[in-house]
C-alpha cells in the first residue's frame, strides 16, 4: 500500500505528466451488491480537514440520503467522487474493478457516475433542448460530436426526458431565461440524459415550491432500482418523505446511519445536527 | 632598462639617495632632492629621448613630492615647452588655444598659442618608465588609496630600486590593505629568488591573493621552475587562487542577478497589488511605470540645479501621479468590469495606447534624458577580482525598501486588511462594514503608485520614452504569475530568481536567448504548476 | 457543404454575399475599366483590400477560439507570422540567383551573414506543395503542442492570456536573433515571383486577392460548420461552464486542443496570403501589440459572431489605414478609445447592436 501511496503522490492528476499511468478496467461490476466504496478518506485544504477517514459504502440500485450541518464534508465528498478533488489519504472504488481516483472527471461521468451541481450549472445560452442533447449518453470524442446528427431514437429520448421533467413548452428556450426551479429539473433531465449508474444529487429541492418538491421525491423515487441515488439535502421533509437510508456526516466523517427513526434518535445526532430547531 | 640604468653612475646616485631618504630625516633629503629635480628638468627640456629618459630618473630620485604632477602630466603628453623662454608648462586645450600650468606649483600661468609651445615627446619606453617612476613616488603619498594603487600598479615589474624601497616602506605601512600589496609585491619578486625554500616562502605569502599579476607571476614561475616541491606549491597555490577567483565569478554573476531581478521585482511588485490581491489585469501597468519616469524627468527639469535631492522627491511625485492616474482608470474604467477579466484585460490595454500617445504628442516621441546624480555611479571595489557598481547596489536596496514597505502597508495597516478581507470574500466584507469600492480605488492607487515608484528607479536604469512600459509588461506578469497570484512574498522570490537564473544563463546562451529560456521554462512551469511558486491554497482558491 | 450551415445566418449570408460581388467586381474594376475612369480600382487598392481579407480570416480564427470556446489568446498574431515565415521562405527560394549576391542557392542575408550552406530547415522550401504544407503544419503543431500542455493541466482564463502572449513575445526575441536563420531584424522580403507569376504585375495582385477572398469564405463556412454542429455546442458549453462540460463526460481538454489548432492553421492560412502581398514578413509581426490587436477587431466586430470578427476587421483596418494617412498621432488615440468604449458600452461589439436593432424593429 505504502507504494502504491507514493506512486499516487507522484502520479497525480493535477500535477500533469502522468501520461503513463495506466486505465484500469472501464465495465462497472457490482456483482457483490454495493456500488461504491470509498475507504479511509482524507481530505485537507490550508490545514483545514475537509474530510477526515471516511468510510462509506453505497448499495447498488439504493436511494441514499446524506445529511449534516455546514462543513461535514458532503460537497467535498461529491467532488472525490466525481474527480474535481483528488483526497490526500485513502480509496475510492466504483464496482470491484473501477478505481475513480485514478480517472478525469470526463473519464468518471462516461463510467457512469452523473452529478447535479448544488448551484445549478445548466449552460446559459443554449437552449433547453440543447442541454438536454448535450448531456446525452453518446460517443463524446471531438470528431463524432462533429459529425453527430440526432437520430430519431435520441429525439425520442429527449422528448421523454422533456416530459419526465415538465419542460415541454419550453425546449427551444434558452436555458438562462428559465426560473430557478425550472433550471433545478433541467439538471436532473441532463442527469437521466446521461443515464447513469450512480446519481449524485447536491441539494436538489433548493428553491422548489412544494409542489415541485413532491414532483421531485417522485422522481427520485422512481429512479431507484435501475439507477443507485445519491442525495445531499438539507430539507429534513424532504429527506423524510424519500429516504430508507440516512446517513449523518459530521467534521469529515460518518457519525451515523440507519433509517431516519434511527437516526433522528441517534443521541450524538441530535447533539450535533438535529439538536437545533431543524429536527422535529 | 632598470638594470642598465642600475650600472650608470647616476643610477648609483639615485639608489643611494633612495636609501638616504628612507632613513634620513626629511628635509635633508628635500634639499638634496631640490638640486636634482633641477638638474632633471634641464633634460627634460632637451626634448631628446635618452636625454627625457635621464632626466625623469632625476626628477623621480630627488622624491621631491612636487615631481608627480610633473611626471604624470608627461605620461599623459601634456607637458610642453614655451618656445619664447624655455620653460616647461602643462597646458590643456581651451577656447583661446591652450591653458597654461605650472607642472610643479600647479598654479595657472596664462594662456598660449599652439604656436608658442612645443610637446615633450615620449616614446613606449619612456611611457614604461614613467609609469614605475610616478607609482614608486606615489608610494609615500600620504592618501592610502593613493598609495595602494601605486603598489597595484608596479606589483608585476619590479626593479631592484623599487623593490629595495618597497622592503623599507613595507615595515613602516599602516594601511593593512596598502601592506598586504606590499608584501606581495615582494613576495612577487621574491619567486625568481634563487634558493627553492626561499621561492616557496614566496608562494606561500601569495596564497590567496587575487591580484592579476600575481596568476600571472605564478604561471610565469610553473613554466620555469625545475624544482618538484616548488612546482606542487605553486600549483596549490594556482589551483586556490582560480577557486576563489571563481568564487567571486560566482558571487558577481549573482550580484548582477540580483539587481536585475530587482528591476523585475520593483515593476512587478504593483501588479502584484492589483492583479494578485485584486484580480485585476491591468495591461496599462507598464505605462504607470512609464508615467513614473517622466515625473523624475519633469521634476529634474523643475530644479536642474539639484538632481541628487529631485530623484528623492520624484519618488513621492511619482507615487502620487501614477497612484492618481490609477485610481482615475479605476473610477472610470475597471469597476464597470468587476469578474469580466478579460474585458479589463482589453479596456485596460486601451488606456495603456492612449497613455503612451499622450506622452508622445505632449512631451516627445524621443526618448527624454534622465540625469543620475553622481553619487549613483562609480562602485565598490571588494577586491580586484569583485567590484559592485554603486547604481545596480542602490536599486537592490531600493527593492527592498519598497518591498518591505508595501509589506508593512498590506500587513499592518487598517486599509492593508480591508483590502485583505475584500479579496478574500467581497460579500462578507461589505457586510463588515468594509466600503468595498473606496477599499477597490485605494488599492488600485497603491498599486498604481508603486508602479509609478518603480519608474523613479527605472529611470536610472533604462532609456525614458514611451515604450518604457511595454517593455516591462510581459516581465512583470511573468513574475507575478510565476510567484503565485495574491503572494507578495511569491513576487519577490520569484523576481530575485527569474533574475538570478537570467544572469547565470547569459554568458554561454547570450542575453536575448537566455530571456527565450527564460521564458520558455515560465510557460513550461505554469503547465507544471498552474498557480505558481506560492499559490493560495484553500477551498476558495479550488474554485 | 450542408444546408444547415447559413441557415439563421443572415449576418453571414449577407457577409458571403457582399464577398462574391467584390471578388467578382474588383478585377473587372482593375482590369477591364480604364486608368482615368471613375471607377477604375487602382492595383494599390487591389493590393490593400487583399491585405485586409487575410486580417478578415485571421479575425474569424481568433473569433472560433475566443468567441465561441472562450479563450482568450493574445498569441495569434504568432501563428499567423509562422505561417507569412513558411510562405516567405518559398518566396525567398524563388528569387534563386536574381537577388544582390547572385548566390543561386542561399538567400542574400545569408550570404551577407558569410553562411557556406542552406540551414536544413530551409531544405524543402524550393517547392510550393512543401510550403503550402508548412504554412499549415507549422503554426498547426506549436499550438497542438503549446494546446496539448496547457490545456491539460488546465491553464485557464488570464493565465492562458498570458502565456500565450509569452509564447509570441519569446518568438520574436527569437527571430529578430540572426543566428536563427530566417534574416534577423530585417525578416524576408524582396521577393520576385510566386508559382512563376511576376508578384509586381497586376493580374498576379488580382490573383492573390482572389486567392484571398477564397480563402476566407472557405474560413468562414469551415467555421460555421464547426460552430453549428454539436461540436460547436459543446465549445460553446466549454466556454460558459467548463466544470459542468466535464462532468457530463466531455474530455474538455480535447475540445481545445482540436479547436484551437484549426484555428491556428487558419491562422497560418491568412499569413500565408499575407505576405507576398506585402512584400515582407519580420519578427515585428509577432510583437505581443499585434496579437492584441486582433483581439480588438474581434471585439469591437462582435464575439461570437463569425461575420462580426470579418466586419470589425474590416472596419479597423479601413480606420487605421484612413487615420494614420490623415492625421498618424490620431491613431493610438482612436484605437486606445475604441477599446475603452467597446468594452465598457458594446460589450457584444458591432454585430450585437445590429441584432438589437433588428429585435426591436
Amino acid at each position: 500500500m505504502k507504494t502504491l501511496d507514493t506512486l499516487r503522490t507522484t502520479m497525480r492528476r493535477d500535477q500533469v505528466w502522468e501520461i503513463m499511468v495506466p486505465k484500469t478496467g472501464l465495465e462497472l461490476d457490482i456483482s457483490h451488491g454495493t456500488i461504491l466504496y470509498l475507504e479511509d478518506i482524507s481530505v485537507t485544504f490550508d490545514g483545514f480537514r475537509a474530510i477526515d477517514r471516511l468510510n462509506l459504502y453505497i448499495d447498488a440500485g439504493e436511494l441514499r440520503c446524506i445529511i449534516g450541518p455546514n462543513g461535514a464534508g458532503k460537497t467535498t465528498m461529491m467532488d472525490i467522487i466525481t474527480g474535481k478533488t483528488r483526497p490526500d489519504t485513502g480509496t475510492a472504488w466504483f464496482g470491484q474493478t473501477i478505481d475513480l481516483l485514478r480517472l478525469s472527471e470526463p473519464e468518471i461521468a462516461s463510467v457512469g457516475i452523473g452529478r447535479k451541481f448544488q448551484k445549478p450549472t445548466v449552460f446559459e445560452h443554449h437552449s433547453v433542448m440543447e442541454n438536454l442533447e448535450l448531456a446525452m449518453a453518446a460517443d463524446k470524442r471531438v470528431w463524432p460530436t462533429l459529425v453527430a446528427r440526432l437520430t430519431p431514437e435520441q429525439h425520442a429520448r429527449i422528448d421523454a426526458v422533456l416530459e419526465t421533467i415538465g419542460l415541454q413548452a419550453h425546449r427551444a428556450r434558452r436555458a438562462g431565461a428559465l426560473s430557478h426551479g425550472q433550471k433545478q429539473w433541467l439538471e436532473i433531465g441532463m442527469l437521466l440524459m446521461q443515464d447513469p449508474h450512480l446519481l449524485l444529487v447536491d441539494e436538489p429541492v433548493a428553491g422548489m415550491t412544494h409542489q415541485e418538491m413532491d414532483r421531485t421525491a417522485e422522481l427520485l423515487k422512481s429512479l431507484a432500482g435501475r439507477h443507485t441515488v445519491v442525495v445531499v439535502e438539507h430539507d429534513m421533509d424532504f429527506v423524510r418523505s424519500i429516504a430508507n437510508k440516512v446517513t449523518v456526516l459530521h467534521q469529515g466523517s460518518v457519525l451515523a446511519e440507519g433509517t431516519m427513526d434511527e437516526v433522528q434518535n441517534d443521541a450524538r445526532v441530535i447533539e450535533v445536527y438535529l439538536g437545533g430547531d431543524e429536527g422535529h | 632598462m632598470p638594470t642598465r640604468l642600475l650600472r650608470s653612475p647616476l643610477s648609483a646616485l639615485r639608489l643611494w639617495l633612495l636609501v638616504a631618504l628612507a632613513l634620513c630625516a626629511f628635509a635633508q633629503a628635500a634639499l638634496a632632492g631640490s638640486a636634482e629635480l633641477e638638474q632633471g628638468i634641464a633634460l627634460i627640456k632637451t626634448n631628446k629621448y635618452d636625454q627625457v629618459e635621464e632626466g625623469v630618473t632625476l626628477v623621480a630620485s630627488s622624491r621631491d613630492p612636487r615631481a608627480v604632477g610633473l611626471l604624470a602630466a608627461l605620461q599623459d603628453s601634456d607637458l610642453y615647452l614655451r618656445k619664447a623662454d624655455g620653460r616647461l608648462f602643462i597646458a590643456t586645450r581651451s577656447d583661446a588655444g591652450y591653458d597654461l600650468i605650472d607642472p610643479l606649483t600647479q598654479a595657472p600661468a596664462g594662456t598660449a598659442g599652439k604656436r608658442d609651445l612645443k610637446r615633450i615627446r615620449i616614446n613606449n619606453r619612456l611611457r614604461s618608465q614613467l609609469r614605475t617612476a610616478v607609482a614608486t613616488l606615489n608610494l609615500t603619498h600620504p592618501e592610502a588609496s593613493v598609495r595602494l594603487a601605486a603598489v597595484n600598479e608596479m606589483l608585476d615589474r619590479l626593479d631592484a630600486d623599487s623593490l629595495a624601497l618597497l622592503r623599507d616602506l613595507a615595515g613602516d605601512e599602516k594601511n593593512a590593505e596598502v601592506r598586504a600589496g606590499m608584501t606581495a609585491a615582494i613576495a612577487l619578486a621574491d619567486l625568481n629568488a634563487d634558493e627553492p625554500a626561499r621561492r616557496i616562502e614566496a608562494l606561500d605569502q601569495l596564497e590567496g591573493n587575487l591580484h592579476p599579476a600575481v596568476q600571472g607571476g605564478i604561471q610565469r614561475l610553473l613554466d620555469r621552475e625545475q624544482d618538484e616541491a616548488v612546482r606542487a606549491t605553486a600549483e596549490r597555490v594556482l589551483e586556490g587562487l582560480q577557486f576563489k577567483r571563481d568564487l567571486y565569478g560566482f558571487a558577481e554573476t549573482l550580484f548582477f542577478g540580483l539587481s536585475l531581478g530587482s528591476v523585475l521585482v520593483l515593476a512587478a511588485i504593483g501588479l502584484a497589488i492589483t492583479f494578485g490581491v485584486m484580480g485585476v489585469i491591468n495591461m496599462a501597468h507598464g505605462e504607470l511605470i512609464m508615467l513614473g519616469a517622466y515625473t523624475t524627468y519633469i521634476v529634474q527639469q523643475l530644479m536642474p540645479e539639484h538632481i541628487g535631492l529631485a530623484l528623492f522627491l520624484a519618488i513621492p511625485a511619482a507615487f502620487v501621479v501614477s497612484g492618481a492616474v490609477g485610481i482615475l482608470i479605476e473610477r472610470g474604467v475597471i469597476r464597470f468590469l468587476y469578474g469580466r477579466p478579460l474585458e479589463t484585460l482589453l479596456a485596460t490595454f486601451g488606456i495603456s495606447l492612449i497613455l503612451q500617445q499622450l506622452v508622445r504628442t505632449l512631451i516627445s516621441p524621443q526618448n527624454v534624458p534622465v540625469a543620475n546624480p553622481d553619487w549613483m555611479s562609480g562602485s565598490w571595489q571588494i577586491n580586484s577580482v569583485l567590484s559592485l557598481t554603486m547604481n545596480r547596489m542602490y536599486i537592490i536596496a531600493f527593492c527592498l525598501i519598497v518591498f518591505t514597505a508595501l509589506y508593512l502597508v498590506m500587513r499592518r495597516t487598517s486599509l492593508g486588511l480591508q483590502v485583505r478581507a475584500v479579496s478574500q470574500n467581497r460579500a462578507m466584507a461589505r457586510a463588515m462594514g468594509v466600503r468595498s469600492a473606496r477599499v477597490d480605488a485605494l488599492t488600485f492607487g497603491l498599486g498604481s503608485g508603486i508602479a509609478g515608484v518603480a519608474g523613479v528607479a527605472l529611470s536610472q536604469l533604462t532609456n525614458v520614452g514611451p515604450n518604457l512600459g511595454q517593455s516591462y509588461i510581459i516581465d512583470s506578469f511573468m513574475v507575478v504569475v510565476f510567484g503565485g497570484v495574491g503572494n507578495l512574498w511569491g513576487t519577490l522570490v520569484a523576481g530575485m530568481s527569474l533574475g538570478v537564473v537570467n544572469k547565470i544563463l547569459e554568458p554561454w546562451a547570450g542575453a536575448v536567448l537566455a530571456k527565450i529560456l527564460v521564458l520558455i521554462f515560465i510557460i513550461l512551469f505554469i503547465q507544471k504548476r498552474p498557480r505558481g511558486l506560492f499559490p493560495q491554497k484553500g477551498r476558495a482558491a479550488e474554485g | 457543404m450542408r444546408l444547415g450551415t447559413l441557415h439563421l445566418d443572415r449576418g453571414g449570408q449577407i457577409f458571403l454575399a457582399l464577398l462574391a460581388l467584390t471578388t467578382l467586381l474588383v478585377p473587372i474594376l482593375n482590369l477591364a475599366v480604364p486608368a482615368d475612369s471613375p471607377l477604375h480600382v487602382s492595383t494599390f487598392t487591389v493590393t490593400l483590400l487583399g491585405k485586409y481579407l487575410t486580417y478578415a480570416l485571421l479575425a474569424i480564427a481568433v473569433d472560433l477560439v475566443w468567441g465561441y470556446l472562450g479563450i482568450l489568446s493574445l498569441g495569434h498574431g504568432a501563428f499567423f507570422a509562422l505561417g507569412g515565415y513558411a510562405m516567405g521562405m518559398y518566396l525567398m527560394r524563388q528569387i534563386g540567383d536574381r537577388g544582390v549576391y547572385g548566390n543561386p542557392e542561399l538567400p542574400d542575408f545569408m550570404v551577407f551573414l558569410n553562411w557556406q550552406e542552406l540551414p536544413w530547415f530551409w531544405h524543402g522550401f524550393d517547392m510550393f506543395w512543401f510550403a503550402a504544407l508548412m504554412v499549415m503544419l507549422v503554426p498547426g503543431a506549436l499550438a497542438f503542442v503549446f494546446g496539448w500542455l496547457a490545456f491539460r493541466s488546465r491553464v485557464t482564463g488570464v493565465y492562458l492570456s498570458i502565456i500565450t502572449q509569452a509564447l509570441t513575445y519569446a518568438l520574436m526575441l527569437a527571430f529578430f536573433r540572426n543566428e536563427m536563420g530566417f534574416g534577423g531584424n530585417n525578416g524576408l522580403t524582396d521577393f520576385k515571383d510566386l508559382l512563376g507569376f511576376d508578384l509586381q504585375s497586376d493580374a498576379t495582385r488580382i490573383g492573390l486577392f482572389i486567392a484571398s477572398a477564397l480563402a476566407v469564405a472557405g474560413g468562414y463556412l469551415a467555421c460555421r460548420t464547426i460552430v453549428t454542429s454539436k461540436l460547436g455546442r459543446v465549445t460553446v458549453a466549454i466556454r460558459d461552464a467548463e466544470s459542468r462540460t466535464r462532468f457530463i463526460g466531455y474530455r474538455v481538454e480535447r475540445f481545445k486542443l482540436w479547436v484551437f489548432t484549426f484555428s491556428a492553421v487558419l491562422a497560418g492560412i491568412a499569413g500565408a496570403l499575407y505576405v507576398p502581398q506585402v512584400g515582407i514578413i519580420n519578427p515585428g509581426e509577432f510583437s505581443p501589440i499585434n496579437s492584441i490587436e486582433i483581439v480588438v477587431w474581434v471585439a469591437i466586430g462582435g464575439r461570437a459572431t463569425l461575420y462580426g470578427a470579418v466586419l470589425g476587421a474590416l472596419l479597423v483596418n479601413y480606420g487605421k489605414t484612413y487615420l494614420t494617412g490623415v492625421m498618424p498621432d490620431a491613431w493610438l488615440f482612436a484605437l486606445g478609445g475604441l477599446f475603452v468604449l467597446v468594452t465598457l458600452l458594446l460589450p457584444q461589439g458591432i454585430a450585437g447592436l445590429l441584432r438589437r436593432k433588428e429585435a426591436t424593429a
